[in-house]
């Protein structure tokens, strides 16, 4: 029987890893160890659910329910003086957990703090908006939507953004291969040729940028030329790269090392 | 094998077009000298005026994230390069910098001198080449080719360091892999001495022209609100009255050591943009200045550590490896299977030319990241077309791209 290889997380995996080896843990420290921290925690706690808090590498990390995203948000904008979300995103949880955490990145340059917020939300489940609390999750969501498939709702135009619009599948998602997946493989030649002409054009020459070593009919190896069209399986002649032709004109005219100079500072 | 017809035919869906009134939309790109790079905007026009802007990105979209996941740490660092690709060692070093916080590296303080060159060189360059492009895109050939021939020295410069004019790769996990050449240090000052004088021409040649005024001011102004709420950073956002430096707010290397100024304007159009691009080389100019002397007083105190000593996750000095049998050991496993990182998250910002270039590393103990968030400060600054074009006449568009500064390798990552 063939070793079962999981389908939900089909990314690079160390081939090897020791039997006794335990990952060290970046530390956490309390939210009370920092004073601004603390406070706005308390703020926070005071209207919303918190599941979990810690402070790791100088930044908060808060841990809220899926529904009160946009009331964390518009809290900490008025209230706690984090004017700009520096980034949103998601985490592909689904061969662990079946779902998708969501961070926040906040910045308060009043402070000079910064807060992460996350949320857990099942596979399939969508995520309230914050575009009009921030502009910038109008393109920060519909990167989401395009890298993980999870939607934002209320957002007003929830559309892919990098991948073309009429792409199937979720590329950030870690069930999604490196190389691409069969719809990948194909786009171009589906779009242009149709579905139909996969097989006349087939999986050898579908790829633009191939080169085949033996085609003479469109490539020719640089100092193994052949006639063009010649079947060859190998064993081409070598034909000798001369620069400088006997007797033909000279590309150098008296070349004379003695009064050339050397110019070692460009900026003389 | 004929192609079939209407196979390609643009997909349009939130596109109508109205034979009653006089709207007319416009392609502008994704191939036009002036969008720098990969930028489609769709623009809705009545008569010269925009009144809707749609930019489409991602066609320079090659999935940096998810090569991340699939790469050893040390592997993925050539591949910052291709972010910001006119200030790459910017890139190296933000990601550096975020792995060394994730597993707590401290680095010798000539690696972080020389680091700091780099950066300052970087930027340098990268203002330079906002310059000339911005310029030759409102038309002004001359300052083109003026920003271009003293970007040239700076890549002579890098090059004479780590080989490499564009894509650098000149930094490493827990410090940088060489000393500087021993021209650096000359080249560097003899082109700083210059330099005043080379911003002053580029000056005379825009400050007073007419041409270049009626494209910069009171055109792309962008309001504090707007900025905020963009995600804007960088020049962006202290053109719009907004005095954020994280070099100065939240120090990282030996910002907090030098001296330097943060040009900043409340105005937020293009012109307050412009000369906040002028005034910050002057002030990289002085930072750089500064290096030289911390550079030579690290070689008058004999330091001369370059890499972190950690070997755990940084591998020992060549010469270690090639003569203890431990430390080739060590060497082989941090390049066959790479350094296992910590568990944990970490978001590191960093001030780039563009702006707030941060990443966000979600690492599960393995030798791959789990997960990998690059944030690149053009992305948003593309997204702030949507609102600031609308108003504006087709000719100023093409200033308003310029003075954005976006860079599609950043955008589409």
């Amino acid at each position: 029987m063939r070793a079962y290889t999981p389908k939900d997380d089909v990314q690079a995996k160390p081939y090897y890893t020791d039997r006794f080896y335990k990952s060290p843990q970046v530390a956490k420290y309390e939210p009370e160890s920092d004073e601004v921290f603390s406070a706005d925690l308390e703020a926070i706690k005071a209207k919303f659910e918190v599941l979990d808090a810690y402070i790791q590498v100088e930044q908060m990390v808060v841990y809220i329910n899926a529904k009160d995203n946009y009331g964390v948000l518009e809290l900490m904008r008025d209230q706690l003086s984090y004017s700009q979300l520096s980034e949103m995103s998601a985490i592909d949880w689904i061969a662990d957990r079946n779902g998708f955490e969501v961070f926040y990145q906040m910045l308060s340059m009043a402070k000079r703090k910064r807060i992460r917020i996350k949320l857990f939300i099942e596979k399939g489940q969508a995520v309230n908006s914050v575009e009009k609390l921030f502009r910038c999750a109008d393109w920060s969501e519909r990167e989401m939507f395009d890298m993980f498939g999870i939607e934002a709702n209320g957002h007003p135009f929830m559309k892919r953004i990098l991948m073309p619009y009429d792409w199937q599948g979720h590329p950030l998602l870690k069930t999604y291969p490196l190389q691409g997946d069969e719809f990948a493989a194909w786009y171009e030649v589906d779009k242009i040729y149709g579905k139909e002409a996969r097989e006349e054009i087939g999986p050898e020459i579908r790829d633009t940028s191939r080169v085949d070593r033996y085609d003479s009919q469109r490539f020719s190896r640089l100092g193994h030329e052949v006639p063009k069209g010649t079947e060859i399986t190998g064993n081409e002649p070598v034909n000798e790269q001369a620069y400088q032709e006997d007797g033909g004109v000279f590309l150098i005219k008296k070349f004379d090392k003695e009064s050339s100079v050397i110019i070692d500072d460009p900026q003389r | 094998m004929a192609q079939i017809k209407n196979r390609l035919t643009p997909f349009f869906e939130n596109i109508t077009f109205d034979r009653d009134d006089n709207e007319l939309i416009l392609n502008f790109g994704p191939q036009h000298p002036s969008s720098h790079g990969q930028l489609r905007l769709m623009l809705h026009l009545q008569q010269e005026q925009i009144v809707k802007a749609h930019p489409d990105i991602g066609y320079l979209h090659r999935g940096m994230e998810k090569m991340a996941e699939n790469m050893i740490y040390n592997e993925f660092m050539p591949t910052t390069d291709r972010m910001d690709y006119i200030a790459s060692s910017s890139n190296n070093y933000g990601f550096a910098l975020a792995v060394e916080k994730l597993i707590g590296l401290e680095v010798p303080r000539r690696a972080k001198v020389i680091r700091m060159m780099l950066l300052e060189i970087n930027r340098l360059m990268s203002h330079l080449f906002w310059l000339a492009t911005t310029a030759l895109d409102i038309g002004a050939m001359t300052v083109f080719l003026f920003a271009f021939r003293e970007r040239e020295y700076l890549m002579d410069i890098i090059e004479g360091y780590c080989g490499a004019r564009l894509t650098h790769a000149a930094i490493r996990i827990g410090g940088v892999p060489l000393d500087i050449q021993d021209s650096f240090l000359h080249q560097l000052r003899v082109f700083l001495n210059k330099l005043p004088q080379n911003i002053k021409d580029y000056e005379d040649l825009l400050d007073t022209n007419r041409i270049w005024l009626m494209r910069m001011e009171e055109v792309g102004t962008i309001s504090t609100e707007m900025a905020l709420s963009w995600g804007c950073t960088g020049p962006m956002l202290r053109a719009s009255g907004v005095k954020w430096d994280i070099r100065k707010e939240e120090p990282y290397e030996l910002y907090d050591e030098v001296e330097f100024n943060v040009p900043w304007s409340d105005k937020g159009d293009n012109f307050a943009r412009y000369r906040i691009y002028m005034e910050e080389m002057r002030e990289t100019a002085k930072i750089l200045y500064q290096t030289i002397d911390m550079y030579q007083e690290c070689v008058r105190k004999g330091e001369t550590a370059l890499m972190a000593h950690a070997p755990k996750y940084v591998s020992a000095p060549k010469l270690d490896i090639m003569t203890q049998n431990y430390s080739l050991m060590q060497h082989f496993v941090l390049v066959t299977q790479g350094m296992r990182p910590p568990v944990g998250e970490v978001y590191v910002a960093t001030e780039s030319p563009k702006g707030e270039l941060g990443f966000f590393i979600n690492s599960q103990g393995g030798p791959y990241p789990y997960r990998l968030k690059l944030r690149a400060p053009s992305f948003w600054h593309t997204g702030l077309l949507t609102d600031l074009l609308p108003g504006h006449y087709i000719p100023d568009v093409v200033s308003i791209i310029g003075t954005t500064n976006i860079v599609f390798g950043e955008v589409d990552r």
